[in-house]
């Protein structure tokens, strides 16, 4: 009882530290998305370079395969670009671009000044695709199965150590 | 007052030409609500429960965001199929998450977030309540007596 009145404090201060330590690790940015094992959202959308050509969800079953969303407006998109075009280069799986509210002509002429890594990439001119994927912020990457299932989302620029630790498991775990 | 018909008119028509223009301008930016304002209404009670993913902390209704822009003319187009509300919001956690919206359901992973604040007020009253009734069972003498200048030296000391 005599120690109550030095402990209980104490302990509480603890609490505190506690949640206020998981609090600082937390990225506020980062949603869970609700879209994890659930079907990818159907589209039909044309291919940026030949618009004449569309492209559906459907199409695209039976492989592992990556959703980057990406714009020639989106300055976070340049900075991951680069590791983009590298880790196509290792033809781990095949990546598909959605060009999000972007202009057709800016959009080509950014893959042609910093290098395609993109299988094809689809034209969301108006961003309807980008809504029914949940995106809210510019670069997002999603893996789907061959189900067409989503599997894994990440928000923001990629970086070596998610395509190391989460990305090239998960494509290992999916093909295997 | 004596002004030249000229300029008179001159002027008409420069503030006719000027409304048109503001009017035009105005309108682009409020054509949607103009065209059924019990519509935006509507539109706006439900976005402004909705959370704008890009800024966080602004309602759907507040945000200038391009993202913002486009929830709430996906809402009017809801709306404008004749959605209910809550179509509209199962729609919108279905893309985001319970993160949108302003008041998420009660669940297992949001009970702490409702009942924190609820918790605390009863810990404090509690704790409050405890500490007073065990001063008032103490009997006087356990309390440093009121004296304004009792010792020169801290009494506790």
């Amino acid at each position: 009882m005599k120690y109550l009145k030095f402990l209980l404090p104490m302990g509480i201060f603890l609490v505190l530290v506690l949640f206020l330590g998981a609090g600082l690790k937390l990225d506020p940015k980062e949603v869970p998305s609700p879209l994890i094992g659930k079907p990818a959202p159907a589209f039909a959308l044309a291919r940026l370079d030949a618009p004449e050509q569309k492209i559906a969800r459907d199409d695209l079953l039976g492989q592992v395969w990556m959703l980057n969303v990406w714009a020639s407006w989106c300055v976070a998109c340049r900075q991951e670009h680069p590791l983009l075009v590298e880790f196509s280069k290792a033809k781990t799986l095949p990546i598909y671009g959605l060009n999000y509210k972007d202009q057709r002509a800016a959009g080509l002429k950014w893959l042609a000044d910093f290098g395609n890594p993109y299988t094809a990439s689809l034209s969301d001119l108006d961003g309807r695709v980008g809504i029914d994927f949940g995106v809210y912020g510019v670069p997002e990457t999603f893996i789907i199965d061959r189900e067409g299932v989503v599997r894994f989302k990440h928000i923001g620029p990629v970086t070596p150590e998610v395509i190391r630790t989460q990305i090239e498991p998960l494509v290992r775990k999916l093909n295997g | 007052m004596a002004k030249h018909p000229t300029s008179l008119l001159l002027a008409g028509i420069l503030s006719v030409l000027l409304a048109c223009v503001m009017g035009a301008a105005w309108a682009n930016d409020a054509a949607p609500a103009a065209d059924n304002p019990a519509l935006e209404a509507r539109m706006l009670t439900i976005a402004s429960e909705l959370r704008c993913l890009v800024c966080q902390n602004q309602t759907i209704a507040d945000s200038h965001a391009e993202l913002a822009v486009d929830l709430r003319r996906q809402v009017r187009e809801m709306l404008q199929a004749g959605k209910t509300d809550q179509e509209i919001t199962d729609y919108m956690t279905a893309r985001y998450g319970d993160f949108v919206l302003y008041r998420p359901p009660f669940k297992a992973i949001t009970a702490l977030l409702w009942l924190g604040p609820a918790a605390m007020v009863v810990i404090g009253l509690g704790s409050l309540f405890i500490v007073l009734r065990r001063r008032s069972r103490m009997a006087a003498d356990q309390f440093e007596p009121e004296e304004p200048s009792a010792a020169p030296d801290h009494p506790s000391s």
